[in-house]
């Protein structure tokens, strides 16, 4: 098990190594450049400029000194934003998408898990294909049509939570964003559980247990949850990497001050240090919700303790 | 004497999913959705110019002169759905079959060889999964730009047959440069969506790939490519007919999504992710804007999902969840 664990860190040591390396050589081979604007810079004022930031040198240097000072923590000066650091600007953004991020987590598994248990428990009932029908509406509408729907009715018609922004201490302006940023999640990791649990319901033990006269809720919480639930933490990993994805997308409906919006902005300003430092942190969150995601199942599974995998 | 005729396992597979009342139903709204789309732009005027302006009836809803209306331009919507229908499709379509069929050479071989191979092929597999996907697509998409004015530029030439006639260069400019622009899109969705079907792919040739008639095959004297690909992948059909099916949705949501962003297709192009992100910014104005793309697009992704729910319970009935 611990020996599991430190492969899967070393491993994602190497998938950040690799990431870094493609982020890097793509972001340098993007067309147009950071210090472009309407009126041209003077060659001599732009070599200075290019100087100042290092862009004069070969590409491999630029790679190995990037690395190199990753590695020692600093990720540079942005080369838009009047020379802040990276490390600012990440600094302001990132609690904000995280804070989205969890929000919307938490809404999807405060609604995917008891759905697909009710769903689970009275299958083929009205329940069930109703729910699965709002699943199914929920994975096929995307994110980018919901958003503005409901910013539209209870943002801007109905007033009764802000059509768009963000307020880290009032909780009235997350409810749109992550309902919509959560919903698709929400929806799979329904269909997921509803999987699991009618696998885990059709078991000897539940049969043993209804004989012995155990009451059908207590079946499937006490008895059933835990297995059944082992498919949709697995998908936990993979739905935390959407949601980071997705909110990039959400951030631009409602104008949220987060990481998707620099994300965005340096890719129109070809603001290198701030993209390279965005992608990292991006593949940091998706390897630790993976670990995380690991961790649970294997706490869930006794089987996968011992022996392999 | 009359024999009994076994049934086929496509004859099977068919007989399950006519049963499935969903996946028909899917069937029979993508086959119109995907014809409408594909044959109403091409047919000579029976649509109108989905580019073109009409300053005095702008933001019209709909009537019998604009089936769906017009947009803030006076845009006609309901050949706008049709036009953004056909690239949305085509990108979908092209995509997925990249997608695929990486896929199933890089999972098939990597089944098939196994070994240390396997191992380092797996191993890139499983850190691609660990990358921010949209994330990268994006990069990619805009890094690829500068090679895509190349290639139309070549295409134009070849299909133009280097003449110095402008108005014919120009002609083969207008439908040529549709297509070599949407080629970095192809080629960077494609390039990160085809994981999920190598894993599948590689765990059925491991399957297949151990029974007797693969021995017999080799005993022959067959060559391994020949093996391979003409007597263990054909045995792998079913799964992969289902993850394809189940990967256009995926695929076209990406596409939409980046559009959305304005990343992804661009003007005087449009697909559905476009049009929706007209609609939402014109939502106050005119939502039929937002409407009618919206009902296009989640309607092809949730026939797409039922059908690929049902490809998946009557092919691959092991694996049905």
């Amino acid at each position: 098990m611990i020996k599991n664990l430190l492969s899967r860190f070393l491993q994602g040591l190497v998938v950040m190594f690799v990431l870094f390396t493609i982020t890097f050589f793509l972001v340098k081979a993007m067309p147009g450049g950071p210090f472009q604007s309407e009126k041209a810079i003077p060659a001599h004022i732009k070599a200075k400029i290019e100087a100042y930031y290092g862009l004069d040198k070969p590409m491999g240097v630029q790679y190995l000194k990037l690395l190199a000072n990753y590695l020692k923590g600093d990720p540079g000066l942005s080369l838009r934003l009047e020379g802040r650091p990276v490390t600012q600007i990440i600094g302001e953004a990132f609690p904000v998408s995280f804070q989205l991020g969890v929000v919307a987590m938490s809404i999807a598994l405060l609604v995917g898990i008891p759905s697909g248990c009710i769903a689970a428990a009275k299958k083929n009932g009205l329940l069930d294909v109703g729910s699965m029908g709002f699943a199914m509406v929920g994975v096929c509408l995307p994110s980018f049509v919901i958003g503005p729907v409901l910013a539209e009715t209870f943002g801007r018609s109905l007033k009764w939570f802000p059509a768009m922004g963000w307020n880290a201490s009032s909780p009235q302006t997350w409810i749109l964003p992550a309902i919509t940023l959560g919903l698709g999640t929400a929806a799979y990791v329904s269909r997921l559980t509803r999987a699991g649990m009618i696998e885990t319901l059709s078991q000897d033990f539940v049969r043993t247990a209804k004989a012995k006269g155990v009451p059908g809720w207590k079946i499937l919480i006490r008895h059933c949850l835990r297995g059944g639930l082992i498919p949709a933490v697995a998908y936990i990993g993979p739905a935390f990497a959407g949601i980071v994805s997705g909110s990039v997308v959400i951030e631009s409906i409602f104008q949220i001050p987060g990481m998707g919006r620099h994300f965005i902005k340096a890719i129109e300003t070809r603001d290198s240090s701030v993209l390279i430092a965005s992608v990292l942190l991006y593949g940091a969150l998706v390897i630790l919700a993976n670990l995380f995601s690991d961790i649970a199942g294997v706490w869930l599974n006794p089987r996968l303790r011992s022996g392999k995998n | 004497m009359k024999t009994e005729k076994g049934t086929s396992l496509w004859k099977d597979a068919w007989l399950r999913l006519s049963h499935n009342k969903p996946a028909i139903c899917g069937l029979f709204v993508l086959i119109t959705i995907f014809l409408t789309s594909l044959i109403l732009p091409s047919i000579p005027g029976f649509l109108q110019d989905p580019n073109l302006p009409d300053l005095l009836g702008k933001n019209q809803p709909p009537s019998a002169a604009h089936h769906l209306g017009t947009d803030q331009l006076g845009r006609d919507i309901f050949s706008r759905v049709f036009y953004g229908g056909r690239i949305s499709i085509a990108v979908g379509l092209i995509t997925t079959l990249v997608a695929v069929t990486i896929g199933v050479v890089w999972g098939a071989t990597a089944g098939y060889v196994g070994g240390w191979l396997d191992d380092l092929m797996m191993r890139i597999v499983e850190i691609l999964y660990a990358l921010p996907f949209l994330v990268i697509v994006i990069l990619l998409s805009i890094t690829i730009e500068p090679w895509t004015s190349e290639l139309t530029k070549v295409t134009v030439a070849l299909f133009s047959g280097g003449s110095s006639d402008r108005l014919e260069v120009e002609n083969t400019r207008t439908w040529v440069e549709p297509l070599t622009t949407l080629v970095p899109l192809f080629i960077a969705i494609g390039a990160l969506s085809w994981l999920t079907v190598s894993r599948i792919v590689r765990a059925q040739v491991q399957n297949v790939a151990k029974m007797d008639f693969v021995e017999a095959a080799r005993s022959l004297g067959l060559s391994h490519i020949r093996i391979l690909f003409q007597h263990i992948l054909p045995n792998t059909l079913g799964p992969i007919i289902v993850y394809t099916t189940l990967t256009i949705p995926s695929v076209m949501l990406l596409e939409a999504a980046l559009s959305f962003l304005g990343l992804g297709v661009k003007a005087p192009n449009s697909s559905w992710g476009i049009l929706i992100k007209e609609g939402a910014d014109a939502m106050l104005t005119n939502p039929y804007l937002l409407i009618f793309p919206s009902i296009a697009l989640s309607s092809t992704l949730i026939a797409l999902n039922f059908l690929g729910d049902g490809l998946r319970d009557a092919l691959d009935p092991k694996s049905a969840k």
